[in-house]
């Protein structure tokens, strides 16, 4: 009795030291996400790039109410002064024409990460990711285009909740994504490829999760462009005009289906239309002739 | 009382909160912000309210839960108030206020006539003092010094009182005892400018805008709210078009800062501390029902067949209401008596 033997006092030393190592850094999994990353677009280009077509809510899990958003929604609206500048809501801003920055502010004392921050030079919109285990703050707080977001490691996933945002863009057609959304971002580093999957949660406007994904490189060289913006009288209008189309009466909406052979019915949306069952049913649905001459380059 | 450190509640914009819970009363936020009242219909007992108070900018505080919001501006001068909140309330206010400040109220300035932004102005203008002397005491005496001074536009001086031997509304203690008749009243009180904006027949015939000058901050009273359809009150001399016209003014005003986000902050009626992005969203979504509407007016349709044709149906989901003293079959007739050729 009494009696330890050697042996385990060693091993309990060598199990410390490495629990110790272990607990100094985080987990093989998390690869910080901080750098420069550029953005590839691949079979979204349509989409990121030009923008969607007027009326393609194709694969969108909107209402009714967010399908009249679009078919009203008259695009000389971003031509008012007070919507050039307007930045991208952050559930949106990864799908943006943006490069993206992201590094992280670190508690000098105690080396633990506080919060990551993002910039992307669309609009210059940054984020701030708060890693400390903050609340977030009441609903009667400010809502902001980067709202106010959370973050926590879930294995290898930085995962990003967001409340607060304002109003903004689902689509740049005019879909339209409230105040009261929030959203989660999933962001994903594999060495030199960053993925996020980005899923907006509206009890307004939607009605499932929109997920989207969007890829980045890790690009260490590439150096951000400032983005300055100063708001014009682009058109000389009346005051307090609003540019709209009344309900019924914008005749662009068909101009996507007939362009491109999809049945109309399905370019309304909807969240059937995101699961590929979907294209048996538009097989039995009529489409519109196409016009001789297509309006685009596209 | 609990009181949270400034920063506690820290966003990327350097938001301070300070919270005070003055009841141990849980309310859902949400509830504490549809509590508001054209006619003063409070939901609950106002003496159970939760007071939240939060630095909106500079001077400039906003209390949440007393009904309405309540906007104060405290400085060196004193204390400021733009309404007082529901009736009953006014003591939890008064310990929220004396969170922020030691100084006496001196000015109340009431954005409308409506009970749940007026019931506390008798409660809490006699908690403070106006200052008396020279011309302020005119020929009401050595008493025009006895409480806080209450402004408004002249309309709801004449909501609140009564012909002689009638019987007024609201008991005379709750009169503004001062009011103004011209398109603006200024102040210059903690060393800033207070502007306060006249937009006749707007939620009321009665309402004000007040802008802080140097806090860089805009209270619109319901002009500007949050939290449904502006209530547009036809039997207190309300128009929809006076309501555009008071968004368009406060647009006017506010200067954002980069990504047109920030810059001027505004104090809605009721709901969350806002910029002038957010008013843009609302004053385009009034603005395109106002312009629907008038199309539909414009065709001879009745006031069945526009309520029919539900012009608002994209913006229901977030502003409207089936239930309650404000729904969507209200503002959408509010709006067409506003539009409509009078007879």
């Amino acid at each position: 009795m009494g009696k330890v033997p050697r042996i385990n006092i060693a091993g309990g030393l060598i199990a410390l030291l490495f629990l110790s190592a272990l607990m100094g850094r985080p987990a093989r999994a998390q690869e910080d996400p901080s750098g420069q990353w550029a953005p590839r677009f691949d079979e979204d280009w349509e989409e990121r790039i030009p923008g969607p077509e007027i009326g393609d809510y194709l694969g969108i899990p909107i209402n009714e109410a967010n399908r009249l958003r679009g078919d009203t929604w008259d695009a000389a609206l971003v031509e008012l002064p007070e919507n050039q500048c307007r930045a991208h809501g952050s559930d949106y801003g990864w799908r943006g024409p943006s490069n993206l920055s992201i590094w992280k502010e670190v508690d000098k004392a105690s080396q633990k990460v506080i919060a990551y921050h993002t910039h992307l030079s669309a609009y210059g919109a940054e984020q701030t990711i708060w890693m400390d285990g903050r609340p977030h703050p009441p609903d009667y707080a400010p809502h902001t285009w980067a709202g106010f977001s959370t973050g926590k490691w879930e294995g290898d996933i930085l995962v990003v909740t967001t409340t607060h945002l304002k109003e903004n863009w689902l689509r740049r057609n005019g879909l339209a994504r409230s105040d009261l959304a929030t959203a989660t971002a999933h962001i994903m580093r594999h060495g030199n490829y960053l993925t996020v999957a980005a899923i907006t949660y509206d009890p307004v406007y939607l009605t499932e999760p929109f997920i989207r994904t969007s890829d980045f490189v890790y690009s260490p060289q590439q150096a951000m462009a400032p983005w300055p913006c100063e708001s014009v009288d682009e058109v000389d209008r009346p005051a307090g005009v609003v540019p709209a189309h009344l309900p019924g009466q914008n005749t662009f909406l068909n101009e996507f289906p007939a362009n491109y052979g999809i049945p109309p019915e399905a370019t309304r949306g909807g969240a059937e239309t995101m699961y590929p069952e979907y294209v048996i049913k538009m097989k039995t649905m009529k489409t519109l002739p196409r016009p001789a001459k297509k309006v685009n380059n596209r | 009382m609990r009181t949270l450190a400034k920063g506690a509640f820290e966003s990327s914009k350097n938001l301070g909160l300070i919270v005070v819970l003055a009841s141990a009363s849980l309310l859902a936020a949400a509830g504490i912000a549809s509590a508001q009242a054209p006619a003063g219909g409070a939901q609950r007992n106002p003496a159970d309210a939760e007071i939240h108070v939060l630095h909106v900018q500079g001077n400039v505080y906003m209390l949440v839960g007393a009904g309405g919001n309540i906007t104060v501006q405290a400085g060196d001068d004193g204390v400021l108030l733009v309404d007082a909140g529901l009736a009953g309330t006014s003591d939890k206010v008064y310990a929220a206020i004396r969170s922020i400040s030691d100084k006496p109220i001196h000015y109340i300035i009431d954005t409308h006539v409506h009970p749940d932004h007026v019931g506390g102005n008798e409660a809490l203008a006699k908690l403070g003092y106006t200052i008396a002397g020279g011309n302020v005491v005119g020929d009401i005496g050595a008493s025009a010094g006895s409480q806080a001074t209450v402004i408004a536009a002249q309309g709801v001086l004449d909501r609140m009182s009564a012909a002689t031997g009638k019987q007024p509304p609201m008991p005379q203690g709750a009169w503004p005892t001062e009011t103004y008749t011209t398109p603006e009243r200024k102040l210059y009180f903690n060393g800033e400018g207070v502007l306060m904006i006249h937009v006749p027949a707007a939620h009321t015939d009665g309402d004000t805008i007040v802008f802080f000058r140097r806090s860089d901050v805009i209270s619109t009273g319901d002009i500007f709210v949050t939290t449904s359809y502006p209530i547009v009150d036809l039997s207190r001399g309300g128009n929809i078009q006076g309501v555009i016209d008071g968004l368009n003014r406060i647009i006017e005003l506010a200067i954002p800062a980069d990504e047109q986000e920030g810059g001027t902050q505004v104090i809605p009626g009721h709901g969350r501390q806002c910029d002038v992005a957010d008013v843009v969203f609302y004053q385009e979504m009034v603005t395109i029902i106002r312009d629907r509407v008038q199309d539909m007016v414009n065709k001879g349709m009745t006031l069945e067949q526009v309520k029919a044709a539900k012009p608002t149906s994209d913006y229901d989901p977030r502003y409207g209401k089936d239930t309650g003293f404000w729904t969507t079959d209200m503002f959408v007739e509010a709006v067409y008596k506003s539009l409509s050729p009078k007879k």
